[in-house]
C-alpha cells in the first residue's frame, strides 16, 4: 500500500539537538504511516539513537517537533498519565538484550507488570495474554518462567520485543535490536517481526547499520550522516540507486560474493572518517 | 606441496565448569599453509575463538588439552619460557575488542614497541622508529606523536589498525585475528580490511581470520573452515563456500542471511538455536536436531570430516546431496 493513503502515526519535523557545540541531530524530518516502516541508517556518531531517544522521551528536543498519534511530545510530560499514554504509544526495543532485562523478574513477570501499569487489566485477563504474547514471540513454557540468566541471547530478545508488544503501542523502535543475535536466530527475530507486524498493524522504526537488514524489514529509509539527512527514499530505491555518494559508500562496504576490500574504499573511508570522527578529537 | 606452516589435529579441550568437565572444542583439524589465509567461520559458542586461544597457548588455567598443534614442525604444547616467548613473536593475535586488550593508562608507542624491547632487545629509540613507520603503513600518519597518545585518544578504527600495526612489529608468521572488525562500522570495516588484507599479501603473513560473517571471511580468505558445535564441519576454498556448499550447515547459514539486492517473504530460518560443543548430542551428527536433511544415518554415529570435491565435509549424505544444498538463498 502506498504511504500516502495511510494515517502518519509518526511525525518528526525540523528535529535538532544540540549537547554543547556538537550538533548531533540537523533538521531531521520523517514521516511513519500506519503498519509502515522506516529504517534509520548510518555510522556511530550520526545521531541515530540520538533521534529514538528523543521519541522515546529519554532526551528532550533542542528544535523542532515530534507528534505520535496526532499527540506533541517534544515538550517532557506534565503528569504520569500523560507518561504512561505515551509509554503506549511508543516502545523500544535495545540492542543489548543481556542489560536491557532486570535479572530478578522472569519474562512472565516483565510482561505482566507492563499490563498491569498500561491496561490495569484482572489477573486472569493479564494471565491469558501473558501467553499469547510469550507465543507470539516463540517462548516456550519453561522460557517463560525463566530468569533472564537462563535465556540465549536470541531468547532475551524475544522477551524484550514481547515485554514491548504488552504496552500495545502503535509505534515499535527496533534499536539494533537485531545486530547482536547470531544469523541463524537474527532469521527467526526478522520473521518473528513481519508476523507480528501483519498481525497488530504496528509501525517500526528501524535504527540499524545492517543494509540487508534495513531491506528485508523496511519500505522507507533515511541515511543519517553527522546527524544530517543525506537521502530519503523507498528502501529499495535507496539501495539499489543511491544517490549521496555516502550512500554509495555505505552499500559499496558491505562484503557479499565477489567483494574486495580495495584501498579506493579505504581512501574513501577514510576521508569521511576524517571529516566525520578524527576531527573533533583533535 | 610443502608442509603447511600450522597444523592441527585431534584437537580437543575440556574446561572444568562447575566441577564438570565439559568439551569446547572436539576433534578440531586444521592446515595453514605458509603465506595462506583460512577463514573460521561460525556462530557463538561454535568453539572458533577457542581455537585460536588453543594454537596461541592463551587457554584457561586446568584446560584439558588433547591432539596435536604444531608450528613449522614443532609441538606447541611442549614449548615454555623462552622457546614460548620467541613462538608469540612468530604467532601474533589481535582481537575484537582493541580497547579491552590495550592498557589505558599506557601510552601507544609504550604498548608497540614493548614486545621488541623486551623480548627482542630493540633499543627503545630503534624500536620507537619501526614502530612510527609500521604507524604510517598502516595509514596513521604523524607516527612520533602517536606514540606519546593515549588509547582514549585514538578512535576505535585507528585503535584497531594501531593494534596490527603492533602485531606486525615482530615479523610474525601467522596471524590469529578474532574478529577484528565486528565492532567497527562498516566503511571503518572496509579501511581496516584493506590495510590487513594488502600488508599480509607484502609480508607474506600467513594469517587465521576469526569472524560469523560468512561473506567477509569468503571475500579475504583463500579457504574457509566453518565451525559448529566445537566441530569443524567443512572446509572449503572461498570462492565455491556461497554457491556449491559441502555441509547442510554451511547451505542454512548463507541462506538465513538476508539479501541487500532484494528482501525476501520469508527469510529461511534455521529452526532452533546453535548448540554448544558440551551441549550437542554424542554419538551423532551435532547438527542433526535442526537439518532438514537429517535421517537416521544421520543419528548412527558422528560423522568423519571426509573429502569431497577438494573441500572437506562432516555430513554422511555430503555425496548425495552434492549440488542441491546451495539452493538460491530465500524464496
Amino acid at each position: 500500500m502506498p504511504d500516502s493513503d495511510r494515517a502518519d502515526v509518526l511525525e518528526v519535523t525540523s528535529l535538532r539537538k544540540e549537547f554543547g557545540d556538537l550538533v548531533a541531530v540537523d533538521d531531521v524530518s520523517f514521516r511513519v504511516p500506519e503498519a509502515g516502516s522506516l529504517a534509520i541508517v548510518g555510522e556511530s556518531g550520526s545521531g541515530k539513537t540520538t533521534i529514538a531517544r528523543m521519541i522515546v522521551g529519554l532526551e528532550r528536543p533542542s528544535g523542532g517537533s515530534i507528534s505520535a498519534c496526532g499527540q506533541d511530545r517534544s515538550r517532557p510530560a506534565r503528569s504520569l498519565a500523560d507518561r504512561r499514554r505515551r509509554g503506549r504509544e511508543v516502545q523500544i526495543v535495545f540492542q543489548d538484550p543481556y542489560t536491557s532485562l532486570d535479572p530478578r523478574q522472569t519474562a512472565e513477570g516483565a510482561i505482566d507488570e507492563v499490563l498491569r501499569l498500561h491496561h490495569g487489566w484482572p489477573a486472569d485477563r493479564r494471565r491469558a495474554r501473558v501467553a499469547e504474547l510469550t507465543g507470539l514471540v516463540g517462548l516456550d513454557e519453561r522460557q517463560s518462567r525463566a530468569l533472564p540468566r537462563a535465556l540465549s541471547g536470541g531468547q532475551r530478545q524475544r522477551v524484550a520485543i514481547a515485554r514491548a508488544l504488552a504496552a500495545q503501542p502503535q509505534i515499535l523502535i527496533l534499536d539494533e535490536s537485531v545486530a547482536a543475535l547470531d544469523v541463524s536466530i537474527q532469521a527467526q527475530v526478522l520473521n518473528l517481526l513481519a508476523d507480528i507486524r501483519d498481525e497488530t498493524g504496528v509501525s517500526y522504526i528501524l535504527i540499524s547499520h545492517d543494509l540487508a537488514v534495513v531491506r528485508q524489514l523496511t519500505d522507507t529509509t533515511i541515511v543519517l550522516r553527522r546527524g544530517q539527512v543525506v537521502e530519503h527514499g523507498p528502501t529499495g530505491q535507496v539501495l539499489d540507486d543511491p544517490q549521496h555518494a555516502y550512500t554509495r559508500l555505505l552499500r559499496d562496504c558491505v562484503p557479499r560474493p565477489g567483494w574486495k576490500p580495495t584501498r579506493q574504499l579505504a581512501q574513501a573511508s577514510a576521508e569521511q572518517s576524517t571529516a566525520d570522527k578524527e576531527a573533533p578529537r583533535e | 606441496m610443502s608442509a603447511p606452516l600450522l597444523q592441527v589435529d585431534g584437537l580437543t579441550v575440556r574446561l572444568e565448569v562447575r566441577g564438570e568437565r565439559r568439551p569446547v572444542l572436539r576433534d578440531v583439524a586444521l592446515t595453514v599453509r605458509e603465506g595462506e589465509a583460512l577463514g573460521l567461520v561460525g556462530e557463538s559458542g561454535s568453539g572458533k575463538s577457542m581455537t585460536a586461544r588453543a594454537i596461541d597457548r592463551l587457554l584457561p588455567r586446568g584446560a584439558e588439552v588433547d591432539g596435536s598443534i604444531r608450528f613449522d614442525g614443532r609441538d606447541v604444547h611442549a614449548l615454555s619460557g623462552a622457546d614460548l616467548r620467541r613462538y608469540r613473536n612468530q604467532v601474533a593475535m589481535i582481537f575484537q575488542d582493541p580497547r579491552a586488550h590495550v592498557n589505558p593508562v599506557r601510552r601507544i608507542g609504550d604498548y608497540m614497541t614493548e614486545a621488541l624491547r623486551t623480548n627482542l632487545g630493540t633499543p627503545a629509540a630503534a624500536a620507537a622508529n619501526r614502530a612510527s613507520d609500521m604507524l604510517s603503513q598502516v595509514g596513521i600518519d604523524g607516527g612520533a606523536r602517536r606514540l606519546r597518545q593515549y588509547p582514549h585518544e585514538l578512535s576505535g578504527g585507528m585503535l584497531q589498525r594501531v593494534m596490527i600495526a603492533a602485531a606486525l612489529l615482530t615479523e610474525p608468521r601467522l596471524l590469529l585475528a578474532d574478529e577484528p572488525t565486528t565492532a567497527l562500522d562498516v566503511t571503518t570495516q572496509a579501511e581496516v580490511m584493506a590495510i590487513l588484507d594488502g600488508l599480509r599479501r607484502e609480508f607474506g603473513l600467513a594469517m587465521l581470520f576469526i569472524t560469523h560473517d560468512l561473506e567477509l571471511a569468503a571475500a579475504i580468505c583463500d579457504r574457509t573452515a566453518v565451525m559448529y558445535a566445537g566441530q569443524i564441519v567443512e572446509v572449503r576454498e572461498s570462492g565455491r563456500l556461497h554457491d556449491d556448499p559441502l555441509h547442510p550447515y554451511t547451505a542454512a547459514l548463507a541462506a538465513a542471511r538476508p539479501d541487500i539486492t532484494r528482501a525476501a517473504g520469508r527469510l529461511r530460518a534455521i529452526p532452533g538455536r546453535p548448540l554448544s560443543a558440551f551441549e550437542a548430542p554424542p554419538g551423532e551428527c551435532a547438527f542433526a536436531p535442526r537439518c532438514p536433511h537429517a535421517q537416521d544415518a544421520c543419528r548412527a554415529g558422528v560423522p568423519p570430516l571426509s573429502e569431497l570435491d577438494g573441500g572437506l565435509s562432516r555430513c554422511v549424505r555430503a555425496h548425495e546431496l552434492r549440488g542441491k544444498l546451495g539452493e538460491p538463498a530465500n524464496a
